[in-house]
């Protein structure tokens, strides 16, 4: 235990974290993302290192192209996203795979097994094979540094972008990291202008395409000698081949078995795998998701087991492979049945009135992807669909194009700032052009919130904390055609009841921008309103005010005496704001229709 | 070689389980440990259930903690202490603030907060030490001081100086917090149960 003696040479970082101090050892010049988890502390931490450019781009295909740029430019880029981010930008990656590069350029993508905080679950390695760009798969923080590295490496040596994957038990795990010192790199910045290379034309691109096989084939032999494809020889009787964070669970539950750990998961080092199997008597192939590796060892004709015995969907874990390979099972409590503690809407968070109105209509909800999908759940289920970035305002005009005439005033469409900037842009313009005439709401809460509050083109800064132009959503919308454009307040509950009402009769496009902020922004925890709260003896108990879903009110029981006493002899109990939890926003004030809810300090009492 | 040994966090979203597990892997990382803290980012600000696998030994190889093998359980709110069972086993220890914080469902009167908590842990044979975080902590003049003091518990069960612990804090906490927080520290570490 002599290493962690020097606590000077040594780091406690995330993945991510790790990711981002592995491209400021490479000498990163240029960084873009678009936030998702769990991707989205690469760039939030690359952006506190001097030095470095980083941006938040408006999606993952922006940012893939600026980092491309900078690449053509002659400098070290980087682009960093979720793994249905990755399809956002699968199609300058799938073209800079015939490019090639200039300065090292390096793709992180981060999958989400378990669907921890995705819509999906997708197995990227299978983009390295489709898009034919080499790609490495740390299983640690110490190896998300040291692989960044690598990867710059094998970027400008193979004339290659390169595609690192990582998972959420790799981003979101902390570990300790042994820091090196930054890479001196001779920068070749400029403009050189090679059009054969960069600029993809039939008759460019066919060459390229013979290079890329010839890359491919350079990169087989790479793999054979790449130091980080090692096999650590255990007994002979069980052999695992493995990768990412499978690796720490196999070496986790079979401590002396043979392990081939691969680093680079695309191009296989068909040699080295066909030497290992030949020296074990039983392999096994462990890795989450798609039967990825298995299928080309199983391709190579070398018998092997694989996911016969191991799930290929959620994650794995030590407890699993035990079971699944030497039928070991420990006996376990069993859960008990207790209530769910579900994530929620936060006190005084401005989707609440608009949820809580679109519940009152009763109406078709398209959603999107970001902390309003929440409205989906009890009590609000003021959702309907909830597909990808963009897709809720397709999704509304293709039903109205479906049911005609029948559709209006039955369906909305829902989206957040930086969803509708991502991707909500080019729907709305379809609605406008092909005559549909969807209502679309805009909750505009001045932030990116889902992924932790990173500003966006609408907040007017950027991700290096400088001011910039603020997009004007509203002339936005008016610019694309949308003739009928309001903001409203949406904490003012009546209003927004009004206002949706009457857009979504309108047998035109609307655009209902919903402009509050985000409750849990710095300026808004700050200038905290004063809290509400609610007259015992007026509360009748209607339980309207709880029909918002809001975690700062609760319902107290009351007994029949008690009920009697009140004068109410059918009450049942009666609400509560807890003053810790309100923020203030003053929705439950407005639906009350018994003046129960009170500004705190106004009930009377001292 | 030190076995890996299991501490889970867990509680609700917002009530500083993050801070209170870094703060303990840095002092496991100083008394010379290999450390490896899993956790889950995105909802951890919704008010929703949030948990911290954190492992320490020689070399850890898994970040997550496999069911059944939990050394110490600290659950910073009473239902959650329970909500884990499956990874406890006989000889776990649970450190739980005995706060209740109710989840939507029961704080709408369509669920009831189970009301023998502790000891429905007892009686499968597991040692609780129940701790009254959120009084204590108002007590000091800082109810987010709750952490600290569930950490100050814990220390007493890890094999890290007092020292180590309040070396880091004086690191990790704001400066303006500093003092209360290690104020809370030791009144965890010197609870008697």
């Amino acid at each position: 235990m002599q290493k962690n003696k020097d606590l000077r040479k040594i780091a406690f970082l995330s993945g991510n974290e790790a990711f981002a101090l592995g491209a400021s050892e490479s000498a990163v010049r240029v960084a873009s993302a678009y936030p998702g988890t769990p991707s989205t502390e690469i760039l939030e931490t690359l952006s506190t290192y001097k030095d470095i450019y980083t941006e938040w781009a408006p999606n993952e295909k922006v940012a893939l192209e600026v980092a491309l740029g900078a690449s053509i430019a002659g400098v070290r880029a980087m682009a960093s996203m979720k793994h249905v981010g990755l399809n956002v930008a699968a199609d300058p990656l799938f073209t800079a795979s015939y490019t090639g590069v200039r300065g090292g350029l390096v793709v992180i993508v981060a999958d989400d097994p378990q669907m921890h905080s995705s819509q999906n679950e997708q197995d990227s390695r299978n983009y390295a094979m489709a898009s034919k760009i080499p790609m490495l798969e740390p299983s640690e923080p110490e190896e998300c540094r040291a692989f960044i590295r690598e990867a710059f490496r094998i970027s400008e040596e193979f004339d290659t972008p390169v595609l690192v994957r990582t998972t959420t038990r790799v981003s979101h795990v902390k570990g300790i990291v042994y820091p090196e010192r930054k890479k001196k790199r001779s920068v070749d910045a400029g403009l050189v202008k090679m059009p054969e290379k960069f600029v993809m034309l039939p008759a460019h691109a066919r060459k390229r395409r013979i290079f890329i096989e010839e890359r491919l084939r350079k990169l087989k032999e790479f793999a054979e000698t790449f130091s980080s494809n090692r096999i650590e020889w255990g007994d002979n009787e069980t052999g695992f081949i493995t990768s990412g964070v499978s690796y720490l669970y196999v070496k986790e539950a079979f401590p002396g078995a043979s392990v081939l750990k691969l680093a680079l998961v695309y191009p296989l080092p068909e040699r080295m795998i066909k030497e290992f199997a030949r020296k074990v008597k039983r392999l096994y192939i462990v890795e989450e998701l798609d039967p990825f590796i298995e299928l080309h060892v199983k391709a190579m004709g070398v018998k092997c087991i694989g996911k016969e015995i191991i799930p290929s969907y959620y994650e794995l874990n030590t407890a699993q492979l035990k079971e699944a390979v030497i039928g070991e099972k420990k006996e376990i409590f069993p859960s008990v049945n207790i209530p769910l503690r579900p994530p929620v809407m936060c006190p005084g968070c401005p989707h609440r009135g608009i949820f809580y109105n679109l519940s009152r209509l009763k109406v078709f909800v398209t959603g999107d992807i970001g902390c309003y999908t929440l409205g989906a759940l009890k009590p609000l289920s003021a959702m309907d669909t909830c597909i990808c970035m963009g897709a809720g305002i397709g999704n509304a005009l293709g039903i109205e194009k479906a049911l005609g005439e029948d559709a209006l005033g039955k369906v909305v469409a829902v989206i957040g700032d930086s969803t509708f900037v991502h991707s909500g842009i080019t729907p709305l313009i379809d609605i406008v052009y092909n005559r549909g005439f969807t209502t679309v709401i805009i909750l505009d809460n001045r932030t990116t919130a889902m992924t932790g509050h990173q500003p966006n083109p609408a907040t007017g800064r950027t991700a290096m904390g400088t001011e910039t132009v603020e997009l004007d959503i509203a002339a936005l919308c008016r610019a694309i055609g949308v003739k009928n454009v309001v903001t409203i307040n949406p904490h003012d509950i009546d209003n927004t009841y009004r206002v949706i009402r009457e857009e979504i009769k309108r047998p035109e496009p609307s655009v209902i921008i919903s402009r509050a902020p985000c409750a849990l922004l710095p300026e808004v925890r700050k200038a905290k309103r004063p809290g509400y709260t609610v007259i015992e003896e007026t509360c009748t108990g209607c339980r309207i005010c709880l029909k918002l879903g809001c975690p700062a009110i609760d319902w107290v029981k009351i007994d029949r005496d008690e009920a009697k006493r009140r004068g109410r002899e059918k009450q049942k109990g009666y609400a509560r704001i807890s003053a810790v939890l309100c923020n203030g926003c003053g929705e439950c004030e407005m639906v009350c229709k018994f003046d129960a809810i009170v500004e705190e300090g106004q009930d009377g009492r001292d | 070689m030190a076995e890996t040994k299991n501490i889970l966090f867990c509680g609700v979203g917002g009530q500083g389980i993050l801070l209170a597990s870094e703060v303990t892997s840095e002092a496991l990382i100083r008394a010379g440990f290999d450390v490896k803290k899993s956790e889950v980012h995105g909802m951890a600000q919704r008010g929703g259930a949030v948990e911290a696998h954190l492992r320490y030994g020689d070399r850890v190889y898994s970040p997550l903690i496999e069911p059944g093998s939990v050394d110490v359980e600290v659950a910073f709110e009473l239902l959650e202490s329970l909500r884990y069972l499956p990874y406890l086993n006989t000889s776990s220890r649970v450190i739980v603030n005995t706060q209740r914080i109710l989840p939507p469902a029961v704080a709408t009167g369509l669920e009831s907060y189970p009301d023998n908590i502790v000891d429905e842990l007892k009686k499968r044979g597991i040692e609780v030490l129940p701790v009254n975080a959120f009084d204590m902590a108002k007590r000091l003049g800082e109810v987010r001081a709750v952490n600290m003091i569930l950490v100050g518990v814990l220390s007493g069960y890890l094999p890290v100086e007092e020292d180590v612990f309040i070396e880091v804090i004086k690191e990790r906490v704001k400066k303006a917090f500093v003092d209360i927080n290690i104020k809370a520290f030791r009144e965890g570490r010197n609870l008697k149960f």
